[in-house]
């Protein structure tokens, strides 16, 4: 991409937009471009970056309500968040690893992206955090949808739909998220388990226990695997029910408390464990958490596929070659349990060449097809990103 | 009165050949015509708007619902779903040329699997049925609308409704996993999912909250969750509204959240008091309940810290409960707050705005003077941890002008909550009550972008038409 326009506002945005619209010039739309590699490659002459739209809004703790630009650094709203003791709570992962970038995320390619780390598992994803956007749209208008409390059910929620359609719908110029009360204490319990349906069966007992576990992931050894469960509370909380649990998590292995486990989880959260190399693929995917077992094999079976599990099981991270063959085992794997995949990361030749995310019904897609008009008429934005043009 | 859109003459014209129709697709109880029996479905929980529809069917499978919405599509039939209809903004409020699906038949659970935390339920399940059926392996579901015996996950889906305990678990959007519904067109479609994150558009989201007006919900995939070791409740009483406004801004500043947060102001103390006998404080302007979870020991804990708390704001009672039963005498007031305001007054409008908590005092004071000049009683209950607001507006149905000063009252209401960076709807929706007044949070240009996205679902505008936005050309 030759060209790139960073407008300092959001009218820069709309000015942008409209010179596009002129032109019938379609652009591809990024914060910092940390997910560039992300998905398919888009073909655009001309970006439009959101990095010139920075800085917290609005910030009221109790409340648990944070505002800022689209193009402000993550970095810098958790910095704003930690000196008040609250926290972004989906535990969004840091992709710059795996994508080999040095430029953090901003937070509008976060509600864009809909990335969520481990604690998604209670408390929600990014999108359930997703209070209020500002967006413009391919009409070069802009459009606000959600707000900035708590609850609120005005009108049809565009919010959502922004969220997670990776700039294809409109550009995020303002977010609100909930935030939330960073944990006083947090321990957790690793259980080392022979296999991974016994994995499973550990972290579903934790999941399924009173003991509120905010992290549920799977790590595969050399010899056998270990279950993490993460407790997070006020300090005698984690205390008592770290005793408690792991009572319950006895049958399935020997249990050892890990005291101080944040680096632990701030690996899981960003997929270290899964142990890609440089040259490999790797796919992100969502599954029914007793599935995990079968599509372990199927995956192991076909390419010797390195996996990383977190949600309980539900999130399997997968890293492979790159190649068609390694693709068509995992997206045929991910059928066989009904699940979603996304090919994360790839070479580009090889992004522009397969489907990156499972097809949808043909009487969805024809609504997607439809709704996409209706925010982008023309389609301007990111085209090509998530899906081959029909 | 809210205008309803005129019925389409030609339709009206042919509904003897319509309900003939439909005994075709349908079995034959599962269409109503006669005006009787069609008595039960012309109003919802806002009951002050009735309008007979043109037939009601009770589909009993996703394909009859499927066959129903074909037929209405290629005839241009409008069409209205309803769950159980104890929706309070008239959101399943038939029309006059529309076919009524109800989906009370649709009422099996078709699957629950603990270990993966999910029950796979048809759209005429109860909300508490849910529940109910997973309760004895310590599991629940976790939005608790106040009117959870009755209404249903397909309304609830339609409303994004949410609970007493929603400040922790989040409402219905946020303990979803997958739809299987019908489309405008009558194609069947399955969103989401029996897993987290389902990757493309987050149709699920945008579905959640979308008041029957873009596809009928036939099977909701829920997350239920294992409830805690226990919970209980104190209750907490204040000089004024604006100290008891701190008191909850320095409980969630100190990093507790918990699970319910409820502020009830004098007017409502009274009213509930009067009703319940719950021991609750008349000489308080306001009162908190507030319910946390865990084991008896992390209760404790954790009803300390708040009660050190509320102590720091001059609190006029704090009553701790010690056992399930006081936590539940503590509750009674406020679960029956709703008929206690119906023993005072004949009738109340229940309204739902959301504000920013910090606005919590002013907007109190607000609703206080605009009830001296509106000559109406006002109650006010409150979600206090997010902001939704219920002020109970009492009224009498019998008297027109009572009425009307009611509506226009409520309507002052909710655009005070937009006025101070709040919306006009916290749980309980827009539908045809607050229809008129988006053009109150909305710019034209944004009602537009909404409507095309109802366009891009319902092209004919056929499936709930006359509700959420101010009426068009389109009705
Ligand atoms: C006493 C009382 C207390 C209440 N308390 C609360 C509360 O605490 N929190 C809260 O959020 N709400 C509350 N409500 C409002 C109401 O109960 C909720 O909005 C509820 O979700 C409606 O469910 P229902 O099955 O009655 O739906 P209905 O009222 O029948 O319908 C609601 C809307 O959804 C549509 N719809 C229904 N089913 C479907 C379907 N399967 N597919 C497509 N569209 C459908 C209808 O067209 C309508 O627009 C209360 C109501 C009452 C009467
Ligand atoms: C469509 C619809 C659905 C509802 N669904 C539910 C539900 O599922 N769950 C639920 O808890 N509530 C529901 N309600 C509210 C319910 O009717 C009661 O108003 C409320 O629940 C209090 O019930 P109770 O059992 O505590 O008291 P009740 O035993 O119903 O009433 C106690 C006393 O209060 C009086 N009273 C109650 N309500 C009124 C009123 N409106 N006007 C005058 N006097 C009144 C009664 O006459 C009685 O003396 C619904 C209301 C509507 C309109």
């Amino acid at each position: 991409m030759s060209d790139l326009i960073t407008p300092a506002d959001e009218a820069g945005v709309v000015a942008a937009i409209q010179a596009a619209i002129a032109a019938r010039e379609p652009l591809s739309i990024e914060g910092h471009g940390s997910k560039r590699g992300l998905l398919r490659p888009v073909q655009a002459a001309r970006g439009l970056t959101t990095r010139g739209l920075t800085g917290i809004t609005l910030y009221k703790p109790t409340e648990l309500v944070l505002s800022a630009r689209a193009g402000t650094p993550l970095p810098e709203i958790e910095a704003a968040l930690a000196e008040r003791g609250q926290m972004l709570a989906p535990e969004p992962p840091d992709t710059r690893g795996i994508f080999g970038v040095a430029e953090p995320a901003t937070l509008g390619g976060l509600v864009a992206t809909n990335l969520s780390g481990p604690r998604r598992i209670t408390v929600g994803s990014v999108r359930d955090h997703l209070l209020g956007i500002r967006f413009v749209n391919g009409k070069g208008e802009a459009v606000r949808s959600g707000g900035r409390v708590l609850k609120n059910v005005t009108g049809l929620d565009l919010c959502k739909l922004l969220a997670g359609s990776h700039g294809t719908l409109g550009v995020l110029t303002e977010v609100t998220m909930k935030v939330l009360p960073a944990a006083e204490a947090s321990a957790t319990l690793a259980v080392a388990v022979p296999d991974i349906a016994a994995g499973v069966k550990a972290l579903s007992a934790g999941l399924t226990s009173p003991f509120g576990v905010t992290g549920a992931a799977l790590r595969i050894d050399p010899h056998g695997a270990t279950a993490l469960l993460r407790l997070e509370d006020f300090r005698e909380s984690v205390t008592y029910r770290g005793s408690r649990l792991r009572e319950d998590l006895a049958p399935f292995g020997d249990v050892s408390l890990i005291p101080d486990s944040a680096d632990l989880w701030r690996g899981i959260r960003d997929a270290e464990p899964l142990g890609a190399a440089a040259e490999d693929a790797i796919w992100r995917l969502s599954i029914r958490p007793s599935t995990a077992p079968a599509l372990a094999a199927a995956l192991q079976a076909a390419f010797g596929a390195r996996l990383l599990f977190d949600w309980g099981g539900g999130l399997v991270w997968v890293a492979g070659p790159a190649t068609e063959a390694a693709h068509c085992a995992v997206t045929a794997a991910a059928a066989a349990v009904r699940g979603s995949f996304t090919l994360f990361r790839a070479p580009a030749p090889m992004r522009a060449a397969v489907p990156v995310m499972p097809p949808e019904a043909p009487a969805l897609a024809a609504i997607a097809a439809r709704v996409q008009a209706a925010l982008d008429p023309l389609g301007l934005f990111n085209p090509g990103r998530m899906r081959s043009s029909p | 009165m809210i205008p309803l859109p005129a019925p389409k003459p030609e339709i009206l014209a042919r509904r003897d050949t319509i309900v003939a129709d439909l005994h075709t697709l349908l079995p034959a109880d599962a269409v109503i015509h006669e005006t009787i029996r069609m008595r039960p479905y012309e109003t919802d929980g806002l009951s002050a708007y009735r309008q007979m529809p043109l037939a009601v069917v009770l589909p009993a499978t996703t394909e009859q619902v499927a066959a129903v919405m074909r037929y209405c599509h290629e005839q241009g039939i409008r069409v209205v779903p309803r769950g159980a209809g104890t929706s309070l903004s008239g959101g399943a409020l038939p029309l006059e040329d529309a076919v009524v699906i109800g989906l009370m038949r649709m009422n099996r659970i078709l699957e629950i699997d603990f270990d993966d935390r999910l029950a796979v339920v048809e759209a005429g399940v109860t909300n508490l049925g849910i529940t109910k059926a997973v309760e004895h392996e310590g599991f629940f579901y976790a939005p608790d609308p106040s009117s959870q015996l009755a209404c249903m996950i397909g309304g609830n889906v339609n409303m994004n409704s949410g609970g007493a305990h929603c400040l922790k678990y989040g409402v219905t959007a946020n303990n979803l996993l997958g739809l299987k519904l019908v489309t405008p067109t009558g194609d069947i479609v399955e969103v989401g999912g029996d897993h987290l994150d389902t990757a493309g558009y987050d149709w699920l989201g945008l579905m959640t909250g979308s008041e029957g007006m873009l596809g009928i919900v036939t099977e909701v995939t829920v997350r239920i969750l294992r409830g805690p070791e226990g919970a209980r409740a104190m209750l907490a009483a204040f000089k004024g509204t604006e100290i008891a406004g701190q008191a909850v801004d320095a409980i969630i500043g100190s990093g507790i959240i918990p699970v319910a947060l409820e502020f009830m102001d004098k007017p409502c103390i009274h009213a509930c008091e009067a009703f319940a006998n719950a021991g609750y404080p008349l000489d308080a302007e306001a009162m908190l309940i507030i319910e946390v979870e865990g084991s008896v020991a992390e209760q404790d804990a954790l009803l300390a810290k708040i009660k050190d708390i509320c102590a720091r704001f001059d609190p006029i009672s704090l009553k701790v409960a010690t056992s399930a039963e006081e936590s539940i005498a503590i509750w009674k007031g406020r679960k029956g707050a709703f008929g206690a305001v119906g023993r005072i007054s004949p009738d109340y409008l229940c309204m739902d705005g959301t504000i920013p908590t910090g606005e919590l005092p002013f907007v109190l004071k607000r609703i206080g003077e605009m009830s001296v000049q509106y000559g109406l009683q006002v109650a006010n209950v409150f979600h206090a941890g997010d902001g939704n607001l219920h002020p109970l507006i009492m009224f009498d149905a019998n008297d027109p002008a009572s009425f009307h000063k009611a509506e226009a009252f409520g309507g002052d209401i909710l655009k005070l909550c937009v006025e101070v960076g709040g919306c006009l709807t916290g749980e309980h929706g827009v539908g045809v009550e607050k229809r008129d007044l988006m053009h109150v949070q909305f710019h034209p240009h944004e009602l537009d972008q909404q409507r095309a996205i109802k366009t891009a679902f319902d092209p004919a505008w056929l499936l709930n038409p006359h509700k959420v936005f101010p009426l068009t050309e389109h009705a």
